[in-house]
């Protein structure tokens, strides 16, 4: 559905986009990953038309955008990181003004806004002024605008982080909901929230796609097992994490306080010796488990060794 | 057509955000005053006080020729600055806010963007330029003698093209630049540079300012027709919205 090859963007001395491959098979959610200035709005805003490539070639929904962007505003639909509005219109009137530009019916255009303000929990403001709008509830009318016209794509640009913690459940319920219907491309910085609705990741840093993957197949290819340890003295967990950072099967150690994580490239050595060394040192701890890897776990590690590479 | 949507959305702006109101109630304030202005200044200048009788008597007694004056001179000033007022952040301030990426990602080409800005705009004033004309005719007739409806009909309309090359000349400057405050400076400039280069003698033929001349001496008699300065008018109009769209069209949102 999305065919991005060796595509660059250079903002003067500035590389935005360096080289960047990238493939969005039809249906899927696709979760678009990458450390701040990494690109991601970069390449959102080239796939709307809104800025242009300086090289390489973009295929989305068959349509060529080095050849014909107009044609693919019908087939996509957008919703910027914040997005902007005419504050003296209302939201039916400004769903009603998308629905026009494509081309709905005066009844389909009256279905279609009631059924997108209801989905997006702005029922009851459907007759007030934008203008007087939360960041919440304009990023909830941009997921509507977004959806006007049941868009083949639809290109998300981190669209939780203005939210709430109820609004942001509210959204991504809405995006499993969409899951199926049609192909989306969600950036996003919240790293659990992708976990949650993505089935296919793609990592980019420094304008380039470092890794993309089923989301399943990208953890059982990256993730390496984590355990955690709490205790009660500080002081003690530090003595401990230190004689841990020297055990060759232990490929990071992060001290919080009194928690310590550990990641292990030899699981089956650290299960026999990790909590062994602990009864050595005879440290008294609250909680001990082994974790399943996070997203979080895996994009880390990827970025990190991207950086020194 | 999405031309007519983004036109009645343009034109419904204009309305909630009083721009249409504010364009009318100047206009028609002057266009309503400029007669009467005419009929009293003399009055008010012999009745103050201690002006030797001598000095009073050469003020002349106001005339049809005054009221058209005062009408051309009031409304060339207001009317430009007007055109200049409305249309400085009319792309620059979507550009700015973020409303017109949003919106360009629908079906709505960028030439349809812009024109539609420019055709409402033009609505507003022919309007707003109506009911004053009709005000300062009514007004006229009252105080003076009846006013011919052909010429008057045709110095408004003249009026119209120049206040038109503005606000074509200002949504360029809005197109140029990515803020509202930069769009006015550039506007400013070029209303200066206009105006400047459009009083030289010979020049001035072919300026937008030359119609405010021709139109007075339609309705009066007398002067000849300032057809190049019609052509040019609309010549600037026609370059300035090319312009804006050549450069609109490669522009990144």
């Amino acid at each position: 559905m999305i065919q991005i090859e060796s595509l660059h963007k250079h903002y003067g001395a500035v590389h935005a986009l360096d080289g960047l491959n990238m493939t969005v098979e039809p249906g899927v959610v696709y979760g678009f990953l990458g450390p701040n200035g990494a690109g991601k709005t970069t390449t959102l805003r080239i796939l709307t038309g809104l800025a242009r490539p300086t090289s390489g070639r973009v295929v989305v929904a068959g349509v060529d955008l080095t050849s014909d962007g107009h044609t693919l505003s019908h087939r996509i639909g957008y919703l910027p990181e914040e997005p902007a509005f005419y504050p003296w219109l209302t939201p039916r009137e400004y769903l009603d003004m998308l629905g026009r530009l494509h081309g709905l019916d005066a009844a389909k255009r009256t279905t279609r806004g009631k059924e997108l303000l209801a989905l997006v929990n702005l029922g009851e403001a459907g007759k007030r002024r934008i203008g007087g709008f939360s960041h919440g509830m304009r990023q909830r009318l941009g997921l509507a605008a977004a959806l006007v016209h049941k868009p083949e794509v639809l290109l998300l640009d981190e669209p939780v982080s203005a939210l709430d913690p109820l609004g942001r459940k509210e959204v991504l319920e809405l995006i499993e909901h969409l899951s199926g219907q049609c192909t989306i491309l969600m950036s996003s910085h919240i790293l659990a929230d992708v976990e949650r609705v993505c089935n296919v990741v793609g990592i980019i840093a420094r304008g380039r796609m470092i890794v993309q993957s089923p989301r399943e197949a990208l953890m059982d290819r990256y993730a390496q097992p984590v355990f955690e340890a709490e205790g009660e003295d500080p002081a003690a967990i530090k003595r401990w994490a230190d004689t841990v950072r020297l055990q060759s099967w232990a490929t990071a150690v992060n001290l919080d306080g009194d928690r310590l994580r550990v990641t292990v490239s030899d699981v089956k050595r650290a299960r026999r010796e990790l909590l062994a060394s602990a009864v050595a040192q005879e440290i008294a701890l609250r909680r001990y488990e082994e974790v399943r890897p996070s997203l979080e776990d895996v994009f880390l590690q990827l970025v990190e060794k991207e950086a020194i590479q | 057509m999405n031309f007519f949507v983004v036109l009645r959305k343009e034109l419904i702006e204009q309305w909630r955000t009083k721009r249409m109101l504010i364009v009318a109630a100047v206009l028609v304030i002057f266009g309503l005053a400029s007669p009467l202005l005419a009929k009293v200044t003399p009055d008010l200048l012999k009745a103050i006080p201690d002006v030797p009788a001598a000095l009073a008597g050469l003020f002349p007694t106001p005339t049809l020729a005054d009221a058209i004056s005062q009408y051309l001179k009031n409304m060339s000033q207001f009317g430009v600055l007007l055109a200049l007022l409305m249309s400085m952040g009319s792309v620059a301030q979507e550009k700015e806010r973020g409303t017109a990426a949003m919106l360009l990602t629908h079906p709505v080409s960028r030439f349809t963007f812009l024109l539609a800005k420019f055709v409402a705009l033009t609505f507003t004033f022919a309007i707003s330029l109506a009911v004053a004309a009709l005000g300062c005719w009514y007004y006229t007739q009252l105080l003076f003698e009846a006013l011919p409806w052909g010429p008057f009909l045709a110095l408004n309309g003249l009026m119209l093209l120049v206040f038109l090359v503005y606000v074509a000349v200002t949504l360029l400057c809005s197109t140029l630049v990515r803020t509202q405050g930069a769009a006015a400076g550039l506007a400013f400039a070029a209303l200066i540079i206009v105006a400047g280069v459009g009083s030289l003698p010979r020049i001035d033929e072919y300026f937008p300012g030359r119609l405010f001349t021709w139109g007075g001496t339609i309705v009066l008699g007398g002067g000849d027709p300032a057809w190049a300065a019609f052509w040019v008018s609309l010549g600037i109009i026609a370059a300035a919205i090319s312009i804006a769209w050549l450069v609109f069209r490669r522009q990144e949102l």
